[in-house]
């Protein structure tokens, strides 16, 4: 068959043809890069050249903490290396349940729930919770994983403006007041670090009767609140908060997702959530290493100041330098740099690349308003030096590509 | 004037910011095939749409218009 019959992948030529363009001008591709080695939460070897990380929302570190790595050892060695098997079935082993109790105790909560990804933490939580009837009203913004909760439900989609406290109280106001209503919110949004004014959205949306509400802190986890439990606790709004949807994939420094809620009848979800059931179930060591940096991110001030300090370093660097910034102040670990178009991201993307320094680079549809950003999260391990390397070195790509003056 | 000639020029009026390309619009137009519309500027759109006849339109609804005369009648129909 030739490229030139239309079958299921022709929708897909136009996109075939931008990346192809945009790689004949001989730029690498940022979609596509390969960590040879990787030798600390903030190093890594790639194509021979030693790299900093600053795109990996490994926020606390805690990838090669080594009592964390002993753990998921010591899990492998006793459990092998996979359940193969749905938590409802034969895939739920002492090391899941011993993961939702430490998620249990960082919370305190009394109920806890993993999931293999934190994408199908949102994806079973939203089209489980919500059914035909009933609505859903989520920020324009939210992630991927939310809207694709949103559709693999049965639930009415309602979407307001994002963060505007105004637009979520007016839109709750329009939907029938006995129906059943899941207001989503995030502690951050990941494409531009910013954060969400929850004590103004959440008196919003108590306006209104029937509201659950949902906070995902996938990238406030570890970071926020006394605690490092998230936005939502630093803003002070945990006893308003239905449910928190949280991840592995960042600050815990492994992978899968989870719920935690007091709602006295959650254990029934585990019988009802598809993504929840339909699955097999995360590793041994997964859940060991998991359970043991959870424990240990309880008692990480220390870690939370550096990294405040580390993105308040850098949000100031890069201003200075006269970058556009996704904020005009700090206010998480994620720091987007925006650019004018795609020709300049990926120019300025490859000579931080070419420098030593790996950031995100990030497009439309993922980003907000059509804008080109460079996306970079900050490590509480990062050192003071580090954090002055990445200037300069923002500093010479931004006026080798012409990014500023 | 009808009630849905008044929402068809409402309709008209709010489309008009976004219609850079100054494309002729008719109850046939399309929002994506003949505005060219990517999703966040349906986004934007549908709030002003929302926002001027203090209605809600689904997302699940939205996914079953295509022209503004679909897009007028489902005004119509939720303005009740």
């Amino acid at each position: 068959m030739t490229s030139n019959n239309r079958d299921l992948f022709s929708k897909f030529d136009s996109l075939i043809a931008e990346r192809e363009a945009l790689l004949a001008t001989g730029v690498r591709d940022p979609f596509a890069i390969v960590m040879d080695e990787v030798k600390s939460p903030t190093q890594a070897v790639i194509k021979g050249k030693d790299t900093i990380l600053l795109g990996t929302y490994n926020y606390m570190g805690m990838t090669f903490d080594p009592e964390v790595v002993a753990a998921g050892k010591k899990a492998l060695d006793d459990f092998g290396a996979g359940t193969t098997g749905s938590r409802v079935l034969n895939g739920t082993y002492q090391g899941h349940k011993e993961v939702e109790e430490a998620l249990k105790d960082f919370y305190g909560t009394s109920s806890a729930m993993v999931f293999s990804t934190g994408y199908q933490a949102n994806l079973g939580m939203i089209s489980t919770l919500a059914g035909k009837g009933d609505y859903v009203v989520l920020d324009a913004d939210s992630h991927a994983s939310i809207y694709d909760g949103c559709f693999l439900g049965d639930a009415e989609i309602v979407r307001f403006r994002h963060n505007s406290v105004e637009d979520l109280d007016k839109r709750l106001g329009r939907l029938p007041a006995d129906a059943l209503k899941l207001v989503v919110l995030e502690g951050v949004y990941s494409m531009l670090g910013d954060v969400a004014p929850l004590p103004d959205m959440v008196a919003a949306v108590r306006k209104h009767p029937n509201c659950m509400i949902l906070v995902d802190e996938a990238h406030g986890m570890g970071f926020f609140g006394p605690n490092g439990r998230g936005v939502y606790e630093e803003q002070g709004v945990e006893k308003e908060v239905d449910f928190i949807v949280g991840t592995f994939s960042k600050s815990v420094g492994t992978v899968g997702g989870f719920c935690v809620s007091n709602h006295p009848k959650f254990e029934v979800l585990r019988l009802v959530c598809r993504p929840y059931v339909f699955t097999a179930s995360l590793p041994p060591s997964v859940v060991a290493t998991a359970a043991t940096s959870i424990r240990k991110l309880m008692h990480a001030g220390e870690k939370r100041a550096h990294l405040w300090k580390n993105s308040q370093r850098l949000h100031k660097g890069l201003t200075d330098l006269g970058f556009k910034l996704g904020t005009e102040t700090p206010q998480s670990a994620i720091i987007a740099v925006i650019l004018t178009d795609q020709a300049q991201a990926v120019a300025m993307w490859q000579a931080l690349l070419e420098l030593g320094l790996y950031v995100n680079m990030a497009r439309p549809p993922a980003t907000p308003a059509g804008t080109f950003l460079l996306r970079c999260s900050l490590c509480a391990e990062h050192s003071d030096e580090q954090v002055e390397q990445i200037i300069t070195m923002f500093e010479a790509a931004g006026k080798a590509t012409g990014a500023i003056c | 004037m009808t009630d849905r000639q008044l929402i068809f020029d409402s309709v008209l009026s709010q489309i008009d910011p976004f219609n850079k390309k100054g494309v002729e619009l008719t109850e046939a137009t399309t929002f994506a095939g003949d505005l060219e519309w990517d999703s966040l500027t349906v986004m934007d759109f549908v709030a002003a749409i929302e926002d001027e006849f203090d209605i809600i339109i689904t997302m699940n609804m939205q996914a079953e218009i295509e022209t503004i005369g679909q897009l007028v009648d489902a005004v119509a129909k939720l303005k009740g």
